[in-house]
């Protein structure tokens, strides 16, 4: 199976992950978006260890790390998520635009 | 450099206080400064601090004279205070028998002046500020008397003068006052330029400024000539001042200014008698000083028959007592230039008490009648009977009767000057043993004036006069014992003092073995006539002559106006000074000092004008501006950017990631 296979998907992955983060407006789907950039980038990396064998699992072992990484993450975000809902009743990223000048 | 060693090696015991004595100055100095910043706080507004101070150091000084006389050793010390190259300025101290009786004497008077005080200014307003004056100018004596050289020596002698400065100034509200204090300063003065000159001649000659080496180098003859005259002379102008001898006497009878217990401060232990202290100090200096003795003795003699004169006309309580003390005082130096040196210091111990006395018995019946005019007074012996009988003691031992202190003393005098008279080993002694004849009696005429115009009679002043307070009471009755008993240490053949006072660079006691029984029986009897002169004349008005217009007219004029010495100085000195000196040194600071200090004030705003408005308002100020309108504007245009939508921010970054991408492999392609 060429490896080319694998990065067009990862591609078309992580190009759904970024239309996601910029055009949606609930931050719940924002989130899950960067998760399947995540997940591309994950799969890029498992298929170039399984093209470069000779050079060992560097690739499955930061996948691992990513997925570990995402995680730890994804709780964060989720957190802050539920506490802007608390605060405000929505969740809409188009609202949030409290952080400027 | 031997004189310490000499000195040393009478006794080698060492005292156990005798060490500690500069204590006694420390005491009352440090006394002077917890008074000045504590004193209003306290319940007793300061004076307990004063008293204790006072107490203590009576208390070490008698120690310290017992160790003395039980033949401890003498103690000299020095330490270096500063130095100029090669030459050392040292202080130190100097404690042997005349040190601690002056030390005796001080922190006595000064203790029952300080209780006496208590009454007599309790309604003052600057209570406070003159308990720290008393005890500083108890300090400064005391600092002048155990001082080992004579510049420590002038340190106290100033101190001493600027106090009597604040205290003859002490109701300053009357111009009146604070002018007696100027005269006192300014007088005073006029003596010490005398003073310093001999010291710096002094130690031109001799090297060093120590008291000892100083005496040392006189007597074997390292210093000698006419430069040793000019520096006694010169020390002389300086005593002369202090103790207000001839023609420097003026300001004592205005120091009369002072509150009254400041008077007998001034009058009998401090102040005034640092001149006496000071000529018996360098009594070496002076004896081997060819004529300078000599010239001691003859002012000493015009000053105590003039003042004693001048004593017999005068109204005012106090002023009597003022030249009475200048009197008493010249009797010392006389002592002094006849040689009499432990007669002249005996002279000093018992003066002190009953002159202390005087002035405090005084100060109790201004306080009573609150006036110092004698015409105020009479008949008080019924009103103010504590007043009175020591008033009266202190009259008869000045007087001279036995067996009251002035008696032994004066007695001492008179009999050493006609031994020297006899002797002729001063030319000027016959001078002094007359006039002390003149001047004992002219003495006992006074007091007995004084008191038959002030306890006899009727009361002529205004109000009820009433005894004083106890606080007042206790020190006359105190030094009314003293008075009566301090001469008994002086008794002819078997006093102690004569053990205590040696004549310097002489074995022989201070008294002469021989003792002239007729001469005391004489001069009791003179002093018997004057009182019953005075009797008659004052009380008994026999052989009234017309003061004003009789015979003695114009010797009442010349007295009643202090024989122009006064006017000479007003219009001698004061006058064209003023008149011309004064008014060429205000041309002088009107025209040059003051125009070339408003040039400078000038040129300083006109350069500060031009700093501000080019330098300033136009460099400085546009720098600073234009760095903060810079960023304000920069600010301006990059808060746009600032949008606070994440997903915008999101947007430029995958853009600017995609830029970087696409540049990336553009240059790629082309490398490959």
């Amino acid at each position: 199976m060429p490896v080319s296979y694998f990065l067009v998907l990862s591609s078309l992955l992580f190009s759904i992950g970024i239309y996601g983060v910029l055009a949606r407006e609930n931050a719940v789907l924002v989130l899950l978006s960067i998760e399947l950039m995540l997940n591309a980038v994950n799969i890029n990396l498992v298929a170039f260890a399984a093209l470069f064998k000779q050079s060992g699992i560097p690739g499955q072992v930061f996948a691992l790390f990513v997925i570990a990484v995402a995680a730890a993450e994804v709780g964060i975000g989720l957190a802050i998520v539920i506490l802007i809902f608390r605060n405000r009743q929505d969740v809409d990223l188009d609202e949030m635009s409290l952080m400027k000048w | 450099m031997s004189g310490f060693e000499l000195a040393a090696a009478v006794t080698t015991k060492r005292g156990f206080v005798i060490d500690f004595m500069w204590l006694v100055p420390l005491l009352p100095f440090l006394a002077f400064f917890t008074i000045l910043f504590f004193g209003k706080k306290m319940r007793s507004r300061g004076h307990s601090v004063g008293i204790f101070a006072v107490g203590a150091g009576l208390l070490i000084s008698l120690i310290g004279f017992a160790e003395l006389a039980s033949g401890y050793a003498q103690v000299q010390r020095s330490w270096t205070w500063f130095r100029i190259s090669t030459v050392h300025l040292q202080f130190g101290m100097n404690y042997d028998f005349l040190t601690a009786l002056m030390f005796v004497v001080v922190t006595t008077v000064s203790l029952l002046v300080q209780i006496y005080s208590t009454g007599y200014m309790n309604d003052d307003s600057r209570y406070t500020w003159f308990y720290a004056a008393l005890s500083l100018f108890t300090a400064s004596m005391l600092f002048l008397v155990i001082a080992n050289n004579l510049l420590q020596m002038l340190v106290g002698w100033e101190g001493v003068g600027v106090c009597s400065y604040f205290l003859i100034g002490h109701y300053w509200e009357e111009k009146e006052n604070s002018s007696a204090a100027i005269k006192a300063f300014i007088t005073t003065r006029v003596g010490d330029v005398g003073f310093m000159f001999g010291i710096f001649a002094l130690f031109f000659a001799g090297h060093t400024f120590n008291i000892i080496r100083l005496n040392h180098e006189a007597q074997t003859g390292q210093l000698h000539g006419s430069l040793l005259t000019v520096a006694a002379l010169l020390l002389f102008c300086g005593a002369a001042g202090k103790s207000a001898q001839f023609p420097l006497h003026v300001w004592l009878p205005d120091a009369m200014a002072g509150p009254t217990p400041v008077s007998a401060l001034i009058h009998a232990a401090t102040m005034v008698v640092a001149g006496v202290y000071l000529v018996a100090r360098m009594f070496l200096v002076f004896t081997h000083a060819g004529a300078a003795l000599n010239v001691v003795a003859i002012i000493a003699s015009i000053t105590m028959l003039g003042a004693a004169l001048l004593a017999l006309v005068q109204d005012d309580i106090k002023r009597v007592l003022a030249y009475s003390t200048i009197s008493q005082l010249a009797y010392m130096m006389a002592a002094l230039g006849v040689g009499a040196y432990t007669a002249a210091i005996f002279h000093l111990f018992t003066h002190a008490f009953f002159k202390a006395l005087l002035f405090l018995g005084a100060g109790s019946l201004i306080h009573s009648v609150h006036s110092n005019d004698m015409a105020d007074m009479g008949g008080l012996r019924k009103y103010m009977p504590h007043t009175f009988r020591t008033f009266i003691i202190g009259s008869l031992a000045l007087g001279g009767i036995f067996p009251l202190a002035g008696f032994f003393s004066k007695d001492e005098i008179l009999g050493e000057a006609l031994r020297s008279a006899n002797s002729g080993t001063a030319a000027t002694a016959w001078v002094v043993f007359i006039a002390g004849i003149i001047t004992a009696f002219l003495t006992a005429l006074y007091m007995t004036r004084v008191c038959i115009k002030t306890f006899w009679g009727e009361y002529r002043g205004h109000g009820h006069p009433h005894e004083s307070p106890g606080s007042m009471v206790t020190p006359l009755w105190v030094l009314a014992i003293l008075t009566m008993t301090v001469g008994l240490l002086g008794f002819p053949v078997i006093g102690p003092f004569k053990e205590w006072i040696n004549v310097p660079g002489q074995e022989s006691p201070g008294f002469s073995a021989f003792y002239n029984v007729i001469l005391p029986v004489v001069s009791v009897g003179l002093a018997g006539a004057a009182i019953w002169l005075g009797y008659m004349l004052f009380y008994k008005k026999r052989w009234q002559v017309d003061i004003l217009a009789g015979p003695f007219a114009w010797m009442y004029r010349l007295l009643v106006n202090k024989y122009y010495m006064d006017d000479l100085y007003t219009k001698g000195i004061v006058k064209p000074v003023q008149y011309t000196f004064s008014k060429a040194a205000y041309w002088t600071n009107q025209n040059v000092l003051d125009g070339a200090i408003n040039g400078i004030a000038a040129g300083t705003i006109a350069t500060a004008n031009f700093t501000y408005d080019e330098l300033d308002q136009k460099v400085v100020d546009y720098a600073v501006n234009g760095a903060a309108g810079l960023t304000g504007a920069s600010g301006g245009l990059l808060r746009y950017i600032q949008g606070g939508n994440v997903q915008r921010y999101a947007a430029v970054l995958f853009a600017s990631i995609a830029i970087f991408i696409g540049l990336f492999a553009l240059t790629s392609i082309v490398h490959i």
